[in-house]
């Protein structure tokens, strides 16, 4: 396996997310959703919805539910918490998160975390 | 008993009361031990006779109360056209005649519910051509065809049923006279003000009115009417003479049986409803509990539970019935209740009366005035719902009167002074439920959380509607004193209704979600309060969805301009207005199927739909279509969708308009209009509806002389057939309805409520609508009209937009950094030489071995799609 910094990639600009919107993006083969909130934090989620069963949540409507920034899926409009995975509506339910930080305007997806 | 052989149990009559009876056997498990014979005399099952002036708007089907023709449960037998020409109660047999004649049927059990006959006057001339009664649909269809060929109607008889003819002569296109012997219209149930205010509306309406005037004989001229004969006042000529002065119960059967029957006709019964043979039991018009009959529905039914449970060995009795009234009447309110002509000793009348509006407004209370007696309310009676339940009479207390009752009619009060209505106080009186019952089911053991989840579940304001602002009240009261609210927010971040968003976005003139959360709301929005904002945006500025700070508020579908399928491919649905489409244009959306490998279904609306695009292959495929001249079909929004049609005149040999052209014309009219649900329309050009129009938010059917505007059907999950708006109009006249009607569902509707819902939970119902559309009663008509002016001069097709606009092509890629390499998650299958989603087994990686073709894994399943 590579070393950390070598496993960060440069996956597409800042300005090209949209406020309260999200790109996927391909890293290391995994399908992966980045998001920016309104306050220009990035947030990186697995694309894979494991409730609607598709690569989709991406293109999930970006919002809050009480202090919690988080997607809808498009599907069937579950929420997913932006910074952890977890399933606001499911609590056995719960997608991977990716590292991410933006460096000079440029988004840059991490290795996946481990746990929660 | 002996429960070991099955009894049988004939019931003579299929009106509404014996079909409720039939109904009531049935459910309560009658039939379980008993075999049901039904013998109706008319060829039809049972109708519902109290709404038989809307046959000519609604037709016989759906005034039909067993569509089918027969029951579900196969005890139960219906004979109809069949008659019973007499009854042996000795030996419990009887004969029939007409379609069964000469038959005989033994009986364990006899229910008779023949009911009433309407009372012709024994004068000369009712035996002439012209001459009719107003009680079955076959009386309606006989005055119809007279009509086609008279100039002038006269009614006998100005009481409600006089009244109800009346209006449907005059529907009819007919010079229509109402001639009433007492000196005022509806005598029974209004006093002489009332009379003479409800006089003045019908006048109004351009009806004669003729009080006091006693008909003396038919006038006629070889065989056929032209008049009536007045006592000391002149002639009336008239092509077209109706009797509605009455009726007599239908007793001769049980006259001829010796069965006991009262005094001034009807069969004697006790409070069982049991004859003076312990076999036989009479109910509805046909029978006289106490030596009384009871003209209305509402005691009919009564009396058909109660028989039910008699046989049943149950206690159930009918000691008399609420005799209270309200109706609209021609467009006038008319209501009257309890006590009405001040007869109880000392009462007292408070009256309000406002002659220029049209209103006349009398309460009766008790002397000390802490009790209400009865009523009367003509043109406007919007009180009634909560004035009844508070009525006194011998058994029952009623409600205390406030302090200032004369608020209860002031139109300041409204009817919605505070009451103290007892726990078991009958808020609806035709299914019975009272208010601990209406509480229960909002309370913490219930599952209803608002009115009409209410009259959904207990039935309170199901069947006549009147005390649906009662239900209301009783609901909204129970959830204030627990400080819990009808919670209409739209969800955690506005604490407002959609309707309400609207006007303050109108108001303020927002185009931004940011503006409107910040001013507004709380939080940073979600997948409910984004679409809405984006929606009401759109209705009010009409510009592209995918605009700037727009396309995020977006859900998928209408982000993508395509519909989401469950593998998270889109389809694609061209507009093809009016389902009318050239061979150069089918053969297009073929190739393009063909080229980019996808599945194709026709839908319900008459187009067709392109399953398994991927999202980046969006552009391409439209672009090819764009090129072809097709455009967006919106399948994919909360829009205007199809406008179904025939075929019409141009083909059709039945057709009388051209539905098409008018299909094509409505939908291009409409076509991107963003309302709170998805908006359907169809047009037939006859009446036999092929288009099937009454199943969409709109539909138009052709008549001889314009067309009729039906509006508020649904399909789906809770089909609704559309209702009458208005009739017989041109064209430039049904557009302008159209755009009010469809404005003032835009701008009051909530959230994904259709046009049906909302329609029933307006205050009002369709005669709202119709007050708002029609008659423009709040001045709003042309400023809806403006508005829909507006999107029509607005309109652009989105797709031809989306591809013109780089920005807005940037984003359908599959992946931000590899906008060339397709999903690895989307793979299909083969079923009936077409491609199919395979499912999904969990996230994949590029470079796993990734199943293609056919034979690969998953199960055929149903595709959702918009159509």
């Amino acid at each position: 396996m590579s070393a950390p910094e070598a496993t960060w990639t440069a996956v597409c600009r800042l300005e090209q997310i949209e406020v309260e919107g999200g790109v996927a993006a391909l890293v290391g083969g995994a399908a992966v959703a980045v998001f920016r909130t309104h306050d220009d934090t990035v947030h990186a989620l697995g694309n894979y919805d494991p409730l609607g069963r598709a690569s989709v949540l991406a293109r999930g409507i970006v919002g809050t539910r009480g202090e919690v920034p988080c997607v809808a899926s498009p599907l069937h409009k579950q929420a997913y918490d932006l910074r952890t995975g977890q399933c606001l509506d499911d609590a056995a339910v719960r997608v991977p998160t990716y590292d991410v930080r933006v460096d000079r305007g440029v988004v840059l997806v991490g290795p996946q975390r481990e746990g929660p | 008993m002996m429960a070991h052989h099955r009894r049988t149990l004939v019931v003579v009559g299929h009106g509404m009361v014996g079909h409720r009876f039939v109904q009531a056997a049935v459910e309560r498990g009658l039939t379980e031990t008993h075999d049901v014979v039904v013998v109706g005399e008319e060829l039809r099952a049972a109708y519902d006779r109290v709404a038989l002036t809307s046959f000519f708007e609604r037709g016989a089907e759906e005034l039909s109360l067993l569509p089918t023709g027969e029951y579900d449960d196969p005890r139960v037998r219906l004979l109809l056209g069949t008659t019973v020409e007499s009854v042996d109660t000795g030996a419990r047999t009887l004969v029939l005649g007409g379609a069964a004649a000469g038959e005989e049927l033994a009986y364990d059990e006899l229910v008779l519910a023949t009911g009433a006959a309407p009372f012709v006057p024994p004068i000369p001339g009712t035996d002439l051509d012209g001459v009719f009664v107003y009680r079955t649909i076959e009386d309606l269809e006989a005055i119809r065809d007279a009509a086609a060929t008279a100039r002038v109607g006269a009614v006998v008889g100005g009481g409600l049923l006089g009244l109800e003819a009346a209006n449907a002569l005059a529907q009819l296109g007919l010079e229509t006279h109402v001639v009433e012997m007492a000196p005022r219209l509806m005598a029974v149930q209004v006093d002489d003000a009332g009379g003479a205010v409800l006089t003045r509306h019908v006048e109004g309406l351009g009806l004669g009115v003729h009080t006091g005037a006693m008909t003396t004989e038919v006038l006629g001229q070889d065989g056929r009417v032209v008049g009536l004969g007045l006592r000391d006042r002149e002639p009336l000529p008239a092509e077209v003479v109706v009797f509605s002065a009455g009726i007599r119960p239908r007793d001769a059967l049980a006259r001829a049986a010796g069965l006991d029957v009262a005094e001034r006709g009807g069969v004697l019964v006790d409070e069982r409803c049991r004859t003076s043979d312990p076999h036989v039991w009479a109910v509805g018009e046909c029978a006289a509990p106490a030596g009384r009959m009871y003209g209305l529905v509402a005691p009919g039914y009564a009396m058909a539970e109660v028989v039910v449970d008699a046989l049943l060995g149950g206690p159930g009795a009918f000691t008399g019935a609420d005799m209270s009234t309200k109706l609209k009447l021609m467009g006038v309110d008319v209501a009257s209740f309890g006590d009405a002509f001040a007869t109880t000793e000392g009462a007292l009348e408070l009256v309000y009366a406002d002659a220029v509006a049209g209103v006349y407004k009398k309460l009766v209370v008790s002397e000390d005035g802490r009790r209400l007696l009865g009523g009367v309310l003509v043109g406007d009676a919007s009180a009634y719902g909560v004035l009844r339940p508070m009525v006194a009479t011998a058994t029952n207390p009623g409600i205390a009167l406030p302090d200032n009752p004369e608020d209860l009619i002031l139109p300041s009060g409204r009817g919605s002074a505070e009451i103290g209505l007892p726990p078991e106080a009958q808020v609806c009186s035709c299914n019975d439920v009272t208010r601990a019952q209406i509480e229960e089911a909002v309370g913490e053991g219930g599952s209803c959380d608002s009115p009409s989840c209410v009259t959904a579940c207990t039935r309170a304001g199901a069947t006549c509607g009147s005390c649906k602002p009662l239900v209301k009240k009783v609901v909204e009261d129970f959830f204030a004193a627990r400080g819990r609210s009808v919670d209409r927010s739209l969800c955690e971040h506005f604490p407002l209704s959609r309707q309400e968003l609207f006007e303050v976005i109108a108001v303020h003139g927002h185009t931004r979600f940011d503006d409107v959360v910040a001013a507004h709301g709380t939080g940073r929005g979600c997948d409910v309060c984004k679409p809405t904002v984006a929606s009401i945006l759109a209705s009010l500025l009409g510009d592209h969805v995918l605009g700037a700070e727009r396309r995020t508020l977006q859900d998928t579908n209408d982000a993508y301009l395509a519909n989401i399928q469950r593998n998270g491919t889109y389809s694609v649905v061209p507009r093809i207005p009016g389902g009318e489409i050239t061979p150069e244009k089918l053969i297009v959306i073929g190739e393009v199927a063909r080229d980019f490998g996808l599945y194709t279904k026709i839908t319900g609306g008459q187009r067709i739909d392109l399953f398994g695009a991927r999202m980046e292959q969006l552009p391409a495929i439209w672009t090819r279509l764009v090129d072809a001249g097709f455009e967006s079909g919106h399948a994919y929004g909360k829009s205007l969708r199809t406008v179904k049609s025939c075929v019409g005149s141009t083909w059709c040999r039945y057709g009388v308009q051209d539905s098409t052209t008018l299909a094509i014309m409505l939908e291009e009219r409409y076509r991107g209009l963003r309302s709170p649900h998805k908006l359907k329309g169809g047009v037939s050009g006859c009446a036999r509806e092929c288009a099937e129009a009454r199943s969409k938010d709109f539909g138009v059917i052709a008549t001889e002389k314009g067309w009729n505007l039906y509006v508020a059907g649904n399909g789906g999950a809770t089909p609704v057939h559309a209702r009458l708006l208005a009739g017989d109009l041109d064209t430039e006249t049904l557009v302008r309805y159209l755009d009010r009607f469809l404005m003032y569902y835009i701008r009051t509707a909530d959230r994904l409520q259709r046009t049906a819902p909302w329609v029933d939970a307006l205050d009002g119902g369709l005669d709202r609508v119709r007050e708002v559309v029609v008659d423009d009663v709040l001045g709003l008509g042309s400023e809806l009209e403006a508005a829909m002016a507006t999107h029509v001069e607005g309109y652009s097709d989105e797709w031809r937009a989306t591809l013109e606009d780089p920005d807005k092509l940037a984003r359908f890629v599959s992946f931000v950094n590899a906008p060339d390499t397709p999903d690895p998650h989307i793979t299909f299958r083969s079923e009936r030489d077409q491609v199919a989603p395979a499912d999904s087994e969990g996230p994949v990686l590029l470079g796993a071995s990734i199943p293609v073709g056919p034979g690969g894994p998953g199960s055929p399943e149903t595709v959702g799609a918009g159509r």
